[in-house]
């Protein structure tokens, strides 16, 4: 150990003297551009993009995985996948379409939005930000490698012991999804750290928290909820992992374990996993309703405390995804009991946003019909979910399609109809140019219709008896006609997700043709600080550190009462639209250690699953990564890098609002 | 040296995202951050990994505390293939296997002086972390150095005893898949030594930035969150010692 650190030491030592001895240990170049650009980079607007097009690109891996059930469903005796490939198949679409899906693409939203909702000029650690990003896709990427390395994972995404033991699944299916799901829950465990760091000391000056848009209130829970929550998942893969490769017993009955463990371990982490996967989309929702209402948020505190008390009641209702395992009468009832409770503030943020809705002037474009699309479709699953509460109901129901059905309902009904929404919201803030309306509507009605005849009919196939996770069925049964209906609609469904891809592309083309129109600032008369700024959005986010001075601060600069009480205009967004000037600003310098160190840990990932040979080149790698890392220079040496006059006008905003700053905080 | 003393000035914001230059010479560098808490950024972040890592043992001691009783039960019940298990221990410690077999706890296999004694050595440790990062902030680098040395060689010893405990239960039979209670025994303190190793990694490291004079007064707040970082593991660790080892 100390061989190596005196090692990297003497390289830097001399790397003190010399910036250019030894490539790797110079910054990478603020002014490189293309790919590299993208790859070294550590702004956050960047690395929030990146999110998304992964989490897009996963999308449709899993996407297809869908479609290859629904295409083996359609019909009684479908001959389409073997038994083992369809477990793989269900297996890795669900992973992928929670690790890989929904949860990025939340930190998506969350890493573009959150530091130009707070006024900040990025996130607290960009390089740790950068790393976040780069693991997950490292991560996703190994996972995915499973399909063409002996199999994929086929235990299920909950992958339950011991059916996830050496002895039911002796293929190396689930040792990927054990190692490459560890690899992931690093980047969600940094990016958690980031961004609660983010949001409790990046503040712009007045900016207390009682003035934070519902989006970032709801993302710091989502975070705190990851924060706590992936430990938890990481104990259970780690004591699956030395089940799996050193022979331990944790998970084995015949030395006496109880594989109901597994069940308490995944689930304490679960449930607050489906929290943590709806209420960024619950925030998304927040910032469009109000906005194309043209209205603010009715009971902004409530909203604000009803995802809170998500956040805590979060953690007391794993069980009752287990009232089927024999945890005993008096457990069945206090879980009971508090699944019921958790209905209640989410009941509080339906009810609000229809109390927005109610009487505003409604502008019905796509991001607010998404946004009406969730709050319609999400109750639907809201309401099967206090089904399940229901313990009786719920041992009929558990492990039937009626669950498929709710759980469709509420994450692709929730969370997809949501992040859709922000998508259509926020696009001409990250790209300059909005999507096309028509195309829109047609992606809006047909997903809607799409989306209920897929999973509409499984409510009443559950009910029948329909089990999950079952290859195939046969005539007698009586299942035939509502799966025939749910593959028809899970293909109308995918042409809906083709026309969002295509219009992204074709509503850039037709933009680049008209000869790129400034969309400006400020397109939809919007509530929140991030659109004071240019579109799309300059990398230094804001000119000048707005001070805030009410909840939707922007909309209020825009707006003020006259004599008669009533709002008038006082200003356009596109006057008070900062020019997007970043002269004297300084940024961090881009960093290719995050990258490097985080393609260096599925070395260890596949050494743990191919040979343990491989763990000491892996284990290599890690460390000379992480400490050059560590030693880097913080910026690049060519660039002249802040300390200079030019910079003035900014310290000198900051130190002005520093009193500002404090009196923020103290009125919280 | 004017290149020096730019990197160093540079090493200082490591990690930090720079929103304000006010142009000074950084003696005061952390007061003139925006923070809207009042803390830098670097100590929250390690408060909220630490926060995590609770959840990290939390999560791990449940699960010894489950499998160990789990494995109790079967002893107790004379399930003859986890007894198979415990041959060896039959015929290197033949009294300790019966003093199992008849109180139902693998207490009889703990050497409680030995461990209180290592228990004690990392306590200590924390007293050793606590000066180095005072002498730090006093900029006593000297003193500094010799107390980072300290705190790292009583995380050494700690370890060194650990691995010597090891060795004994493995003599006994006490394999990591021998059993239930040797997983869970093995991975709870063994993941602890992970920490603990790493703690010391980082002692080292800034060790040795110390004597090449990069660990001055202004850098004193990394000392304490690396401190933070070595409390933490030794407060898991008397809660370690108190479950495995102290509760029958």
């Amino acid at each position: 150990m100390t061989v190596i650190e005196s090692a990297v030491a003497r390289i830097s030592a001399e790397d003190t003297s010399k910036p250019e001895f030894l490539g790797v240990f110079a910054r990478p170049k603020a002014t490189q551009t293309g790919i590299k650009n993208w790859l070294s980079t550590v702004d956050h607007k960047k690395i929030g993009i990146m999110y998304g097009a992964a989490s897009l690109f996963f999308f449709v891996i899993g996407g297809v995985a869908a479609l290859l059930i629904r295409i083996q469903l359609a019909a009684p005796d479908g001959k389409l996948l073997s038994g083992s490939t369809y477990s793989t198949v269900f297996t890795m679409h669900g992973t992928v379409m929670v690790f890989l899906v929904v949860m990025p693409m939340g930190a998506a939203f969350a890493n573009y939005l959150l530091p130009l909702q707070i006024g900040a000029r990025d996130v607290a650690f960009p390089r740790i930000n950068a790393f976040s990003f780069w693991v997950f896709l490292s991560g996703g990427i190994m996972l995915n490698t499973s399909w063409f390395l002996g199999g994929g994972p086929d235990g299920g995404w909950f992958n339950y012991a011991p059916n996830n033991g050496i002895i039911f699944s002796p293929s190396t299916g689930i040792d990927f999804w054990n190692a490459s799901l560890l690899i992931v829950g690093l980047g969600s465990l940094t990016g958690a750290v980031n961004l609660i760091t983010t949001v409790l000391n990046m503040r712009a000056p007045g900016m207390s928290l009682m003035r934070m848009p519902v989006f970032v209130w709801m993302t710091l829970v989502t975070q705190f909820l990851l924060l706590f929550a992936i430990p938890i998942l990481t104990v259970a893969q780690i004591l699956l992992l030395m089940d799996r490769t050193f022979d331990a017993h944790f998970f084995n009955p015949e030395q006496g374990a109880d594989p109901l463990m597994w069940q308490h371990l995944f689930w304490i982490f679960g449930h607050p996993e489906v929290y943590l996967m709806i209420l960024p989309a619950f925030g998304i929702v927040s910032e469009v309703i109000p906005a194309f209402a043209r209205k603010p948020i009715f009971g902004y505190p409530f909203m604000v405390f009803s995802g809170i008390a998500i956040g805590f009641m979060g953690w007391g209702v794993w069980a009752h995804h287990m009232f089927a395992s024999g945890i005993g009468p008096l457990s069945v009832t206090a879980f009971s009991v508090a699944t019921m409770f958790i209905a209640v503030p989410t009941g509080v943020k339906v009810l609000n946003w229809i109390a927005t809705l109610w009487g505003g002037k409604l502008i019905l474009n796509t991001a607010m019909l998404f946004s009406i699309g969730l709050v319609t479709q999400f109750t639907i699953g809201g309401l099967s979910g206090v089904s399940h509460a229901l313990a009786p109901a719920d041992s009929q129901q558990t492990d039937t399609y009626y669950i498929v059905a709710h759980f469709h309902y509420v994450l692709f009904g929730g969370a997809l109809f949501g992040f859709i929404a922000g998508l259509y919201f926020w696009w001409p803030k990250a790209f300059g140019y909005k999507m096309s309306e028509t195309l829109g509507k047609w992606n809006f009605w047909l997903m809607v219709l799409g989306f209920n005849v897929t999973f509409g009919p499984m409510h009443i196939l559950g009910l029948q008896g329909m089990p999950r996770r079952m290859q195939s069925y046969s005539e007698v049964q009586g299942f035939a006609f509502w799966n025939a209906i749910a593959s028809l609609g899970s293909f109308i469904l995918a042409f809906s997700v083709l026309l969002l891809l295509i219009n992204m592309f074709r509503s850039h083309s037709q933009w680049k043709n008209a000869g790129k129109p400034d969309v400006g600032a400020d397109p939809w008369d919007g509530r929140t600080i991030e659109w004071s700024i240019q579109s799309p959005a300059p990398e230094h986010n804001f000119d000048v550190t707005p001070t805030v001075d009410s909840l939707d601060d922007f909309w209020y600069k825009k707006y003020a009462q006259n004599e008669e009480g009533r709002l008038v205009q006082v200003a356009t967004g596109e006057e008070l639209a900062q020019p997007g000037n970043g002269e004297g600003v300084h940024l961090p310098a881009p960093s290719n250690w995050p990258i490097r160190l985080a393609f260096s840990l599925p070395v260890v990932g596949y050494a743990l699953i191919y040979s343990l040979w491989f763990l000491i080149p892996g284990i290599f790698l890690v460390l000379v990564c992480l400490y050059g890392w560590a030693l880097e220079p913080a910026d690049d040496l060519d660039l002249d890098h802040g300390h200079n006059d030019d910079d003035h006008s900014l310290a000198q905003t900051v130190e002005e609002n520093t009193a500002s700053i404090s009196g923020g905080v103290s009125d919280e | 040296m004017s290149e020096t003393a730019v990197l160093d000035d540079n090493a200082r914001e490591e990690d930090e995202l720079v929103v304000d230059h006010s142009g000074d010479s950084g003696e005061h560098h952390d007061d003139g951050h925006h923070s809207s808490l009042g803390i830098s950024n670097t100590k929250l972040a390690m408060w909220l990994f630490l926060g995590s890592e609770c959840l990290l043992f939390g999560a791990l001691i449940s699960t010894y505390l489950l499998s160990k009783a789990n494995f109790m039960t079967q002893v107790l019940a004379g399930n003859p293939k986890v007894l198979a298990t415990l041959t060896k221990l039959k015929e290197v410690a033949p009294e300790k296997y019966e003093e199992i077999l008849e109180e139902g706890s693998v207490e009889p296999l703990f050497d409680i002086l030995f461990t209180s004694a290592s228990s004690f050595i990392l306590l200590m440790s924390s007293l050793t972390m606590v000066l180095s990062h005072k002498a730090v902030s006093e900029a006593d680098y000297r003193a500094s150095r010799i107390w980072l040395g300290a705190t790292a060689l009583l995380g050494s010893i700690f370890i060194a005893g650990q691995v010597y405990e090891f060795t004994v239960f493995y003599n006994e039979g006490i394999y990591f898949n021998k059993n239930l209670f040797g997983s869970a025994f093995y991975t709870l303190t063994g993941f602890h030594g992970v920490h603990v190793t790493v703690g010391i990694i980082m002692l080292a490291s800034l060790l040795i930035m110390s004597m090449r004079g990069k660990l001055n007064q202004d850098r004193a707040e990394t000392v304490e969150i690396v401190g933070l970082y070595w409390h933490f593991v030794d407060i898991v660790w008397v809660l370690i010692f108190t479950i495995v080892y102290l509760i029958p």
